[in-house]
């Protein structure tokens, strides 16, 4: 989504096919904030990207005013403490906020890693049997954080979408992709109900909707992950 | 005896545990340290954090909250008093949190490979990547101190918490590897901020000394090694 940006002068280097990239996209369009999209080249990566993020040389990059904010999570802090107005991402108590940063943490750091294992790096019956374990037991562990946060409400963020379900929302087009290849639902009325309900609002929200990518376009860049890691395996 | 409102569950060799003491005694908090064994976990320590069972664990008001580096933001929000941790300026802020971020996950595990790597020309690539890190943080440290002696400024802040917290193990690296990390030649500003951060009020005797850490070490190794082979 590009729109002309001058009052706030702000750009966003991401990809439409990445959660990250995702994550930043939405958290804009959540908070009304017009920005230009450049889309990253990747193979190979652009100078811009190489100039903007020397230390990890990845997307998303937030560019304000010409200066760069990289690190998904470091740039979703960023646009809650600049852009004040209206709706906030992060909740207003600090106890929350702890367990808000901490949730954040567990699936950047646990739940995604498992998904990654399950769709592109276990190879065999043995090691996707293993990895798909470790992602239901991640998923389960989402659904209690989802009980604990939303505290009966609709979203990890109580009555409006949050932090934490922009932190976990950007893998649902990912997700979706795993549950086909692999032909197991990781989402389910009987395991994990509150996840359910929560993704039908979640994805129907308008800030959501243009974002989130339908499995089978992402398809294609599933199977150039997965050649990029075997060619570097063999 | 009136129960205290803030708990620290932890262990002195961890430096997770001591960059929640130096942000504590930073703010003037009082505080109870409640000692982990970390071979014999206690039921307070699982209850508290069931998810990673690690220590430390900040409990206030019988709230648990885990994490160091979020533990450290959260003392920073409730305790508003000064100095303050986290830089005011979001732009400034988001610096430190990237530079946090890559010292835990990209900087910090080095020392890890460090210990398990097996002959010198494997040791030497490690040592390089470590250079390599400090390289980059030093380029961080003249950024952010803005020509003030810390990465916070006048006052320890945030990154010097972070990073300080770790010094200990760092000394440490170099001696059971035999080599120097941090450089004068390559590496000026770190290496007198190194000197400085430790005496600072609030991290004074909180980072343990290299000697007592490589004991630690030694002993957790034999343990496992027994462990292992029984």
């Amino acid at each position: 989504m590009a729109a002309s940006s001058t009052a706030d002068d702000v750009k966003l280097l991401g990809g439409w096919p990445s959660p990250f990239s995702n994550r930043i996209q939405i958290a804009l369009n959540l908070k009304s904030i017009p920005y230009d999209f450049i889309e990253e080249t990747f193979t190979p990566k652009s100078h811009l990207l190489l100039k903007s993020n020397p230390v990890h040389k990845q997307i998303p990059v937030l560019f304000h005013h010409d200066k760069p904010i990289c690190e998904s999570i470091v740039i979703l802090q960023y646009i809650d403490e600049v852009w004040t107005k209206g709706q906030s991402l992060l909740p207003s108590d600090s106890y929350d906020r702890a367990i808000a940063r901490f949730w954040a943490a567990y699936i950047d750091d646990k739940w995604f890693p498992s998904l990654r294992q399950l769709t592109i790096f276990a190879q065999g019956e043995d090691a996707i049997s293993a990895a798909l374990k470790q992602i239901v037991e991640a998923t389960a562990v989402v659904e209690g954080a989802f009980a604990d946060c939303s505290k009966g409400k609709a979203y990890f963020g109580g009555d409006k979408i949050g932090y934490l379900d922009l932190v976990f929302g950007c893998f649902l087009g990912w997700l979706r992709l795993a549950e086909k290849v692999v032909g197991v639902d990781l989402l389910t009325e009987t395991k994990t109900p509150g996840l359910v309900g929560w993704v039908e609002r979640f994805s129907s929200n308008d800030a959501v909707k243009s974002v989130i990518q339908e499995p089978e376009k992402l398809m294609e860049t599933l199977e150039f992950l997965k050649a990029m890691f075997n060619a570097s395996t063999t | 005896m009136a129960t205290s409102v803030v708990k620290l569950l932890g262990a002195q060799s961890s430096p997770y545990v001591n960059r929640v003491q130096i942000a504590l005694n930073l703010k003037s908090i009082d505080y109870e340290f409640i000692n982990e064994n970390l071979a014999a976990k206690s039921d307070l320590l699982l209850k508290s954090n069931p998810i990673y069972k690690k220590v430390p664990v900040l409990i206030h008001a019988d709230k648990p909250i885990c994490e160091s580096l979020f533990i450290v933001e959260y003392i920073d929000e409730v305790w508003t008093n000064s100095p303050s941790i986290l830089p005011s300026d979001p732009y400034d802020r988001a610096t430190a949190r990237f530079w946090a971020a890559y010292i835990d996950i990209k900087w910090f595990p080095l020392f890890g490979e460090l210990r398990q790597v097996k002959g010198e020309e494997a040791k030497a690539a490690v040592v390089e990547k470590i250079v390599e890190g400090l390289v980059l943080l030093e380029e961080a440290f003249v950024k952010c101190s803005k020509g003030e002696v810390y990465f916070g400024g006048e006052s320890i802040g945030y990154v010097d918490i972070i990073l300080g917290s770790y010094l200990g193990w760092v000394k440490a690296g170099e001696i059971m590897a035999s080599v120097k990390l941090l450089d004068e030649t390559k590496t000026p500003g770190l290496v007198g901020w190194a000197e400085r951060v430790l005496l600072n009020d609030a991290a004074k005797d909180v980072v343990p000394e290299p000697q007592v850490l490589i004991e630690v070490l030694n002993k957790f190794m034999m343990a496992s090694a027994k462990a292992s082979s029984n």
